[in-house]
């Protein structure tokens, strides 16, 4: 009698058990589909930035020119020469080109400002002009004189966009992505139709070889990106060439040399750690008040140098860090036996230490130069030039970066501009890549020979 | 000839050293002690630049608010005083108005939306990568999340005006959500941190030593009761440091709200994070990029701003050190 109420309440906890039982699994398969999720959106998340990008580097543009090429030369202007272009442009342009030169060649109003009492040579000094050219005024320019000036000064790309813009008044009216191209093209053409009626469709890629080789323009369609990726690679020599071995001797000292007992190797450490922290827009303003301003004799301002200056105290905690763990993860074993053969400490470290830390000095120093590679903030505060197309060809040249000019194109209203910064992106992250592809494979070969 | 000479010479004393080395003459380690002495200070030197670089945020930052507090106006008062700097909420310097409020709201605002985001998402991931995913599955899984983390700032921005921006406003409509907005900028962020509080936490996370999971099932818990009541609070410290880390990150991240934030403090109460505001770094981005005069109020007051960005994000790094440090579980 008694068992058998005791067998039943049991009968009862255990169906409750088991209730209770299946809930908590219940409960715990949900949550592990919410964790599950949580990596799904990020994935879901870097998938839609890449579509978003590289689907507006190819699309439709709608292109309307004012006259048809033919009016202009028999044969296309893509096989002219550049005299025969420079004669298109003194010819067919008022006042003889005159206005081209003072807009294009000039810097438009600077001229004025600055004294137009100037000669041609006094304003360009990096071309070499026809001495009848370079003695003259800007008002006293004859067309063939301008006509000069133009194979002078300007390569033949530069002049076939100029042909294009200022004689044929090529114009790109309307530019759309990828899959609206694909799938919606009665729509464009019904759009192109009532708003444009002389425009005409035709295929294009904003990042094609002449982004890469055209200097910056004020139309997105005939941009270029050479000057800001030349300005990037000067950048990053010149921070590697100081920051490299700031960021190795730092790490060092702190790991061959330090104690770790004494206050000033705490603090520097200490210091590091949150250096790394720091945003890097506050590294901005101290290259500005620095770098640009209270060493303005040195390094002229906002230049690349104060850019390079600015960036490798930005990336020295990156180096610093990563250089001190791969100094660790060099077995003392290998000092000691240095040491037991009689060397000094520094011969120990140069001849033994060094070469063993090396690849792993090196992955950090790349991650280090790719955040540089991106890295904007600091680079708009200290005032990298918004547009210019002389490129920089020393460490107190003017600049611009990839992601400068990123930045600029994507603040802009307008299709085009949205389409140009993706192909700067797509640009952009290759680099990137590229940067990290060497890392890792230099992550291995260290990995396989300090298991050798 | 000469050359000749030369290396007759330089053989001369090469072997010389050698002699004497081997006589135990202390000559040459006499030298190499010092040359070892010599790069002692060197490196040293190359520490001390970190320091120095600490040293100039702090002298830098601070000279130029001091600059911003001492400008007096028209009438001989102070344009600013640190009361108003703080406690005002209009900031126009064309107006000589320095009250950090809007801007200040602004960046919490943006960087409220991001840890909304990135905290549950980020821990979320990281308890799956640590707790679930089979060793091959978090292998091609954590490159995502690393590249997702190499990705420049400036192409979140991008990403944030040419596609969460439309989305809000197909979601939401045109008229509810003005094309530069704060929860645009907010969300992508959170994006971008994401990636940090993930990898921080899983460090945390797996951390956690593995007999606490086993004595936790061997009381008959589930998978998730273990990770909810036994991991997680083990792996807590952890988690808080990697939550204000990425705090830290939002407040001083300049390009996306840059792009998709807009222009132009704007104090809201209530705060509406559909409409265009500017976050501090914002502000110093967009004022410092045009042509600034050095000894303006304006350029003083960029200054200020980023010292009081430079202090409170120090000021959250160090907390997360210090948790880290002070509450961490030390097991064994």
């Amino acid at each position: 009698m008694a068992q058998r109420a005791l067998s039943e309440t049991r009968t009862a906890e255990d169906q409750a058990f088991a209730r209770s039982l299946a809930a908590r699994h219940f409960r715990g398969a949900v949550w592990e589909r919410f964790f599950q999720a949580a990596i799904v959106i990020g994935i879901v998340a870097l998938l839609a930035l890449m579509f978003n990008t590289v689907n507006r580097i190819v699309g439709l543009v709608a292109v309307q020119e004012a006259i048809h090429p033919s009016e202009i030369s028999d044969v296309p202007l893509e096989q002219l020469s550049a005299e025969q272009l420079a004669a298109i442009l003194t010819e067919r342009l008022p006042s003889g080109g005159r206005v081209l030169v003072r807009d294009g060649l000039l810097g438009g109003a600077d001229y004025y400002n600055a004294n137009n009492t100037l000669t041609m040579g006094q304003f360009l000094p990096d071309v070499t002009l026809p001495e009848s050219v370079a003695s003259k005024k800007l008002s006293e320019l004859q067309p063939e004189d301008t006509q000069a000036l133009f194979v002078a000064a300007m390569d033949k790309n530069t002049l076939l966009d100029e042909v294009y813009d200022q004689v044929v008044g090529r114009d790109v009216v309307g530019s759309w992505p990828l899959t609206a191209s694909l799938f919606n093209r009665a729509d464009i053409e019904a759009e192109i139709a009532a708003d444009h009626p002389n425009a005409t469709l035709q295929w294009n890629s904003w990042l094609d070889l002449q982004f890469l080789v055209d200097s910056m323009s004020n139309t997105p369609a005939d941009t270029g990106i050479r000057t800001a990726f030349l300005g990037t690679i000067w950048v990053l020599l010149l921070t590697l060439l100081v920051s490299f071995p700031l960021g190795v001797g730092t790490a060092l000292y702190l790991e061959e040399y330090s104690s770790g007992n004494n206050w000033l190797e705490r603090f520097i450490e200490t210091n590091i750690r949150n250096l790394a922290g720091v945003p890097s827009i506050i590294y901005g303003l101290l290259g500005l008040a620095i770098f640009v301003r209270t060493l303005e004799s040195i390094t002229q301002g906002r230049t690349v140098i104060s850019a390079a200056l600015t960036m490798a105290l930005l990336i020295l905690p990156v180096i610093i860090i990563n250089a001190q763990e791969a100094l660790r993860a060099v077995p003392p074993s290998i000092r000691e036996a240095s040491f037991g053969l009689g060397a000094t400490k520094w011969q120990t470290i140069w001849n033994q230490v060094l070469p063993a830390a090396m690849p792993g000095i090196l992955t950090g120093t790349i991650l280090g130069m790719s955040r540089a590679i991106g890295e904007t903030a600091p680079l708009i505060i200290i005032g990298a030039a918004t547009f210019i197309v002389k490129d920089p060809n020393s460490p107190v040249s003017k600049f611009t970066v990839i992601p400068i000019q990123i930045y600029n194109w994507a603040k802009q209203p307008g299709g085009q501009y949205q389409d140009i910064a993706a192909a700067g992106i797509v640009l952009l992250l290759i680099v990137l890549l590229l940067f990290n592809a060497t890392a890792i494979i230099l992550r291995q070969r260290f990995r396989r020979s300090l298991s050798a | 000839m000469q050359s000749e000479l030369q290396i007759g010479r330089k053989s001369e004393v090469i072997a010389k050293a050698l002699v004497n080395d081997a006589d135990g003459s202390p000559r040459i380690e006499k030298r190499a002690r010092l040359f070892d002495d010599f790069i002692r200070y060197v490196l040293l030197f190359c520490g001390i630049v970190s320091i120095f670089t600490t040293l100039g945020i702090v002298v830098v930052l601070g000279r130029e608010s001091l600059l911003l507090f001492s400008t007096l106006d028209a009438q001989g008062q102070p344009v600013v005083t640190l009361g108003e700097f703080f406690f005002s909420t209009s900031w126009q310097p064309a107006g000589l108005k320095f009250g950090i409020l809007p801007l200040l709201e602004s960046t919490l605002m943006t960087s409220f939306v991001a840890m909304l985001v990135a905290l549950p998402l980020g821990l979320g991931a990281a308890i799956y990568l640590s707790e679930y995913a089979s060793p091959r599955v978090r292998g091609s899984l954590k490159p995502i999340l690393e590249i997702l983390a190499g990705i420049p700032t400036v192409v979140y921005g991008y990403f944030a005006v040419t596609f969460m921006t439309p989305l809000l406003q197909g979601v939401f409509g045109r008229d509810t959500v003005q094309f530069y907005n704060t929860a645009s900028a907010g969300l992508v962020m959170g994006i971008m941190i994401l990636p940090t509080i993930a990898s921080m936490s899983e460090d945390a996370l797996s951390a956690v030593p593995r007999n606490l999971r086993e004595a936790s099932y061997g009381l008959s818990a589930t998978k998730f009761e273990t990770i909810s009541k036994v991991i997680l609070p083990a792996a807590l410290s952890g988690i808080v440091a990697a939550a204000i880390v990425g705090i830290s990150r939002a407040v001083g991240e300049t390009m996306i709200v840059a792009l998709a934030a807009g222009a132009g403090p704007n104090w809201t109460m209530p705060p509406n994070f559909f409409v265009a505001a500017e976050t501090i770094t914002g502000h110093i981005a967009r004022i410092s990029g045009g042509d600034l005069s050095y000894n303006s109020v304006d350029y003083d007051s960029l200054f200020a701003l980023g010292f009081a960005l430079f202090i409170f994000t120090l000021g959250l790094n160090l907390l997360s050190r210090y948790i880290t440090n002070r509450f961490r579980e030390a097991y064994q």
